[in-house]
């Protein structure tokens, strides 16, 4: 690929007091790609995730989004320059309905992409149309993930960091959030995937990163991991 | 007692609810946002009242009809909102991530500068407003006559409930407001700048306190002291209806607005006590109040003693300080003597409550409550029942360790910031009983020849006998928290949940500890009385409660010896300063601020971890 990585991140590193969790990690994230990043509990995905939108105390050499540097930014700015981030535990705002997440997550788009409104994503997520004014407490697990997407995608990102949308859902609604993964990147929206979930992974992703005690063992394409059978074995388990 | 009597006092319940809710409904909304309990909230309805009742003549002058009086009370509110953003953009953004305690005693130094301010600004006499144009003449209601400006104010509660439910709901920056209330790092992560909308936040509270007080000035002056008075009442309301809910805000100032209505007319006295007896009886119903919902804990609560190695020269330091002791008498003069005979009794009590904050992580915003309790029972033993010192100290140190006892039972129910305010509600408790049962307590005067036996009067015998009992209770206390007892306290402080795990009975553990701090400050109380000569009821009131925190503050919380240091370093500033200047409270205030923002480790744990740095 020739054209410069939407989403640059040069030798990451993160720790937790004294607790190191990320020992450098390098890696870029194309406009309409979906990397993978997978490894086991605990090796360092979602710290990773959340260094980048500066949730978490991080250094690096260098971190850029569309070319321009993340540095110490806060992290409204950061997510204001494009980059939407969906937490692993999804912390809708429970007290609201759907549609006031939706417009709590509302940005303006930045460039000439039409922007998500609450009536496309509700075609994306036809079960969320069904309970506009339904109030988060009162949602299943699958319906919280698919708001948190949806709420996110209300900012109109570039690209997204996605943590462990499987987890905890049924099988069902996973088929439908890896549709939703295709629809963004059909979009034109690069994703960031972490998870647990390999067949999930493996399903929609086009490269993949596998991270083990916040180190990078792998870094290629889907089709090179898959390959790579005894590294698999070794880092996944699978 | 007929019926349009009692509809009456219904109406005027009514009004004073509306006034009550419009104030408290900016504290809630703001706590709701910021985490922060902002005593500073009082202050706000104050420079509202004063601001208003000095502009509003003006512009009546202009003889522009009766909208110039709506117009200068917005006015005012609109002032008081902005002065609520300087607040916000100077100090309370530098704190949101503070512990509780830090953000209360911050917040209360903003109430002492706001307090010398006011007075430098509009000059130290009363101001009364202006009538309301238009609404000067009563209406008549079932044959009696009814101020019709109250009517307006009945209004003006649903109206203000209405506006900020339509805000709330209907318009995104209500949303946001709502998101950020249950998760601000997540709206962050959607893209929104919370700092404006916490700034947005709180110029809508101090508007909202701002429009409560200008209210007000038809009917009452602007006076200082309207702050601390209208605090307490707040935060009644917002701890009652469950701190963040307008709605529940809005019921609970309507049940203590017709309360205070009715209840004067069954107890003439005793308004304050129906109130505060209102609170203490909902908590321990509901713990987080009518609507309000469990504090996600931040893990932020918790700073206190940590177990660190003992300083080899721990004995020396402590024979040192001793010794010194002992050997003032030989050096000091009488003054001196007075001087250091306060400051250990104050030791004594800023230590009590390190027991409570430093070790239990409970943090006690109405220790004052047994300061004062140790020191009305032994004024009243002597008085009443003409017992010696030596009886009548113990007796105030029963008092104060049973109060403490029946306190701590509701108190070890709760957390966080609903335990703060229920201390504070049951010190004003016994605050309202001190000052409002004139008969016993001799009401605002207090009781006066509370003097030491003969063997212990003179200012060398009774530095010495207080020297004494004060090194005893100071041991003692050390050895508690160094004891296994301690350590379950100190476990329980910073992790409840594992504490319970391991099996530790923590509520029977810090039902036990805030007994023996009650009784501790009881003690000091005892000494303080006697060493005074007098009591009266400000010795229970918030600013006592607010002197043991700052020189906990001041000496440092995480450290043992800090409330000692803390005391002593109080008390020689105020010594040295307070006859200098008419401005001690504004300088109190800035120091109790920038202790919380530049030393947060006091002054013991300052020099301590330059100490841990250097090894």
């Amino acid at each position: 690929m020739s054209t410069p990585p939407l989403l640059e991140i040069w030798n990451l590193t993160a720790s937790y007091g004294r607790a190191q969790v990320l020992f450098g990690l390098t890696f870029g994230l194309h406009a309409g790609e979906v990397l993978a990043l997978v490894g086991r509990n605990g090796a360092g995905k979602t710290t990773t995730l959340k260094a980048i939108m500066g949730l978490v105390p991080a250094t690096a050499q260098k971190a850029t989004f569309k070319g321009h540097s993340l540095g110490r930014l806060p992290t409204y700015r950061i997510a204001r320059m494009g980059l939407g981030y969906v937490p692993e535990d999804r912390r809708i705002f429970t007290d609201l309905t759907v549609e006031e997440n939706l417009e709590a997550g509302r940005k303006a788009a930045s460039g000439g992409r039409s922007p998500w409104t609450p009536e496309r994503l509700f075609k994306l997520f036809p079960n969320l149309a069904e309970m506009r004014g339904r109030r988060g407490n009162q949602m299943s697990g699958g319906e919280q993930q698919m708001l948190a997407i949806a709420r996110t995608l209300m900012g109109n990102p570039d690209a997204i960091l996605l943590d462990e949308p499987s987890e905890g859902i049924a099988p069902v609604i996973v088929q439908m959030m890896a549709e939703a993964i295709r629809a963004m990147k059909a979009e034109g929206v690069a994703v960031l995937l972490s998870e647990q979930n390999w067949a999930f992974a493996a399903g929609i992703s086009d490269r993949a990163i596998v991270i083990e005690r916040g180190e990078m063992r792998f870094h290629g394409t889907m089709a090179e991991l898959m390959a790579d059978e005894p590294l698999r074995a070794e880092t996944l388990g699978v | 007692m007929d019926l349009s009597f009692l509809a009456i006092q219904a109406l005027n319940g009514l009004s004073s609810a509306s006034s009550l809710f419009i104030t408290a409904c900016g504290l809630t909304l703001v706590f709701g946002v910021t985490r922060i309990v902002n005593f500073a909230h009082g202050s706000l309805y104050m420079i509202g009242a004063y601001t208003a009742a000095t502009l509003v003549p003006r512009l009546l002058e202009l003889h522009f009809g009766p909208v110039t009086f709506w117009a200068g009370i917005l006015a005012s509110a609109i002032i008081v909102g902005l002065i609520g953003v300087l607040i916000e953009v100077l100090l309370l953004r530098r704190i949101y991530g503070a512990p509780e305690l830090f953000q209360l005693l911050a917040t209360f130094g903003v109430v002492l500068v706001v307090q010398d301010l006011a007075i430098l600004v509009f000059g130290p006499e009363d101001i009364l407003g202006p009538r309301a144009p238009g609404l000067r003449a009563p209406v008549e209601i079932l044959g009696r006559r009814f101020p019709s400006y109250e009517l307006v104010l009945i209004a003006a509660g649903p109206i203000v409930l209405g506006l900020v439910w339509l805000l709330l709901r209907k318009t995104r920056f209500g949303v946001l407001v709502r998101a950020a209330t249950q998760d601000r790092e997540m709206i962050a992560a959607l893209g929104v700048n919370q700092a404006l909308l916490f700034t947005g936040t709180l110029f809508l509270g101090a508007f909202l306190a701002g429009l409560g007080g200008a209210l007000q000035i038809p009917r009452v002056s602007a006076h200082a002291g309207m702050d601390l008075s209208i605090i307490a009442e707040a935060f009644v309301v917002t701890v009652v209806g469950g701190m963040g809910s307008v709605p529940g805000a809005f019921l609970a100032a309507l049940i203590i607005g017709q309360l205070q209505a009715f209840g004067i007319l069954i107890f003439p006295k005793s308004t304050l006590v129906v109130v505060f007896l209102l609170m203490a009886v909902v908590l321990a119903i509901r713990p987080y109040g009518f609507f309000g919902r469990p504090e996600a804990v931040g893990g932020t609560h918790a700073v206190g003693i940590a177990s660190s190695k003992r300083s080899p020269y721990a004995g020396l330091i402590a024979l040192a300080v001793i010794g010194t002791g002992l050997s003032l008498p030989l050096i000091g003069d009488a003054y001196m003597l007075k001087v250091a005979t306060e400051i250990l009794i104050f030791a004594l009590f800023a230590f009590s409550l390190q027991l409570l904050i430093g070790v239990s992580g409970v943090v006690s915003f109405g220790h004052a409550a047994f300061f004062g309790l140790g020191a009305y029972g032994a004024a009243l033993s002597l008085k009443w029942f003409a017992l010696p010192m030596e009886a009548a100290l113990p007796a105030g140190l029963l008092l104060a360790a049973a109060g403490a006892l029946l306190i701590g039972g509701f108190v070890v129910r709760l957390s966080g910031i609903y335990l703060a305010m229920m201390t504070l509600a049951a010190a004003q408790i016994i605050y309202a009983v001190a000052f409002q049962w004139v008969d016993v307590t001799g009401g605002d005067n207090g009781i006066v020849g509370v003097w030491p036996s003969a063997w212990a009067s003179g200012q060398v015998p009774f530095y010495l006998f207080t020297l004494a009992l004060v090194t005893i209770a100071v041991l003692l206390l050390m050895r508690i928290i160094n004891a296994p007892f301690g350590y379950a306290l100190r476990a329980a402080r910073d992790s409840e949940a594992r504490a319970e795990a391991i099996g530790l009975t923590i509520r029977r553990h810090r039902w036990l500890a805030f007994t023996i701090s009650g009784a501790a400050a009881g003690l000091a109380g005892g000494l303080y009385a006697f060493s005074r000569g007098s009591v009266d009821p400000s010795l229970l009131g918030i600013p006592t409660s607010v002197d043991a925190l700052t020189m906990l503050l001041i000496g440092g919380i995480q450290t043992v010896t800090g409330p000692l240091v803390g005391a002593g370093f109080l008390h020689v500033l105020r010594d040295q300063i307070m006859p200098l200047t008419s401005l001690w409270r504004l300088l109190l205030g800035l120091i109790i601020i920038a202790i919380v923002l530049v030393f947060p480790r006091g002054l013991v744990g300052t020099v301590r971890g330059w100490g841990e740095e250097r090894s």
